[in-house]
């Protein structure tokens, strides 16, 4: 395991998202009400791209004609099929206790801790007046 | 096919109304008078035209008049040959393909007094359906109520086709009623006519509409599960009769797949929906289709993940197999055993204060 620089704070506002690469792999980062949370950019259905997909809500229902909908922009839909996952854990709704989509802890740490490591800053430059969002891979 | 174990519970016999004559003793008056000024002969459906091959089995045909149509050959080609314990009557008569309301209602409560007078109180392994006029929800909850305080009813039977799905809410005081009195809501093939019987019109021939009633099955399990219906009711239990059963496993593949991306549009289905239907949807046995070998059905079982959804039934007197040999060959005793036996018992809550 180790700690990779992948963007600064600034660049993924709230409600945004960014893919990154980190040690070959896609990992798709979103910005949750100024928190960040990383997932695998491949569905685990059939490999969709996942940041590329809808941003919406979460729909429950305790009775047919009663929509319930509740956190809304923490729930993306893959752009392939419409499966949705929670991007917070990666829990997919259709079928939460076998289904989920790798998902990625992403810490925001100061330029400051940055530079003086130990990360590893793939083609961020940094400097210490930033914020940076860190995976740890 | 192999032979029955003593016992079975058939789930799905046809006992037929011999004649409009037959009726008339519990009709009531005006309808009664209606029969003779309108020269009312016939009510049956064109669903079993009465000389085709598959409306009668061969040995089972009587020289003269409809098939089944006497308590002596229930019991000599249906009952006793297959030692049956117990069988649900399923009758067949025309009475959901009726315009009037007010007609559907009258001859559905003749059939149901007809079927407890003639039938169940002179024959004590039978049980029956009620019979109701789906053409009017309020009408068909009145017929339920007022039966239903005969146990010997157990279940309350639909056809597949009508005016409209059947997982529509209007529907639903039928199913409310259905789970309140513990009776389970059979849908038998069979189409109103209002209709083409197949989703894409009107086909030729006999065969396509015979084999067209799998599709209407598929979509009417469809529509009670995505319209909520088993959300709304979680104790009803739903029996498709004369359904066939091959289709489903694909079937609940197809629409497992599509719900897993579509959920967001019906959030009350929060199972998915082969969970649904192996705690609420039962399948009678015959007709059995044809897998080319033992193997294949088999295997058919394994997809269906469940020993639970079969219920025996002989579907007579139709052309289904030959002989006693009701049951597919070279099923595990134990699956066997659940067919004619568990699982009916498991399904009808009725049989259970009726039986012993």
């Amino acid at each position: 395991m180790s700690r990779h620089v992948v963007a600064t704070a600034q660049e993924i506002p709230q409600g945004g998202r960014k893919l990154v690469m980190v040690r070959g792999r896609p990992i798709a980062i979103f910005n949750l009400k100024g928190e960040f949370y990383g997932m695998l950019n491949r569905c685990p259905h059939q490999g969709g791209p996942m940041c590329e997909g809808l941003v919406t809500g979460l729909r429950e229902s305790k009775m047919p004609g009663e929509y319930v909908y509740s956190r809304e922009g923490e729930i993306l839909r893959c752009p392939w099929h419409g499966w949705e996952f929670d991007i917070k854990t990666g829990q997919s709704y259709c079928d939460p206790e076998r289904i989920r989509t790798r998902s990625y802890p992403v810490e925001v740490a100061t330029g400051q801790t940055v530079v003086e490591g130990p990360y590893i800053a793939e083609t961020i430059p940094v400097s210490i007046e930033q914020h940076y969002l860190v995976v740890e891979m | 096919m192999a032979g029955v174990p003593a016992g079975a519970i058939d789930c799905d016999i046809h006992p037929s109304v011999p004649s409009v004559a037959a009726l008339m003793p519990y009709l009531e008056d005006h309808w009664r008078e209606q029969v003779t000024i309108r020269g009312i002969d016939e009510l049956n459906s064109i669903s079993y035209p009465l000389n085709s091959p598959l409306t009668c089995r061969p040995d089972w045909r009587p020289a003269t008049g409809r098939p089944a149509a006497s308590i002596e050959m229930v019991r000599a080609q249906a009952l006793d040959p297959f030692a049956t314990s117990i069988a649900i009557a399923n009758c067949l008569y025309g009475i959901q393909l009726l315009f009037s309301e007010d007609m559907a209602a009258a001859f559905a409560r003749a059939v149901n007094d007809w079927m407890a007078r003639e039938w169940l109180d002179r024959e004590p392994r039978l049980r029956a359906s009620i019979v109701v006029p789906i053409q009017n929800a309020e009408m068909a909850v009145d017929e339920i109520n007022r039966c239903a305080a005969d146990k010997r009813f157990v279940q309350v039977l639909l056809l597949v086709m009508g005016d409209t799905p059947l997982g529509r809410r209007h529907h639903w005081p039928i199913y409310a009623a259905a789970e309140k009195h513990g009776l389970a809501i059979g849908i038998h093939a069979g189409s109103a006519y209002h209709n083409p019987p197949t989703p894409v019109g009107w086909p030729s021939y006999y065969t396509e509409d015979y084999v067209g009633q799998a599709q209407a099955f598929q979509t009417q399990l469809t529509s009670l599960i995505c319209e909520g219906v088993f959300t709304k009711f979680p104790n009803l239990k739903v029996v498709m009769l004369e359904s066939g059963f091959t289709w489903l496993p694909a079937h609940l593949w197809r629409l497992t797949k599509y719900w897993r991306g579509l959920r967001m549009e019906i959030p009350w289905v929060d199972r998915a929906p082969g969970d649904i239907v192996r705690s609420n949807v039962r399948f009678s046995l015959q007709p059995v289709d044809g897998p080319p070998d033992q193997a294949s059905l088999l295997k058919l079982f394994d997809h269906m993940q469940s020993d639970d959804l079969l219920l025996f039934s002989t579907d007579y007197p139709h052309n289904q197999f030959a002989g006693l040999s009701a049951m597919p060959d070279g099923l595990p005793p134990a699956l066997v055993r659940k067919i004619a036996i568990e699982n009916p018992r498991a399904t009808y809550a009725r049989l259970l204060e009726t039986v012993q």
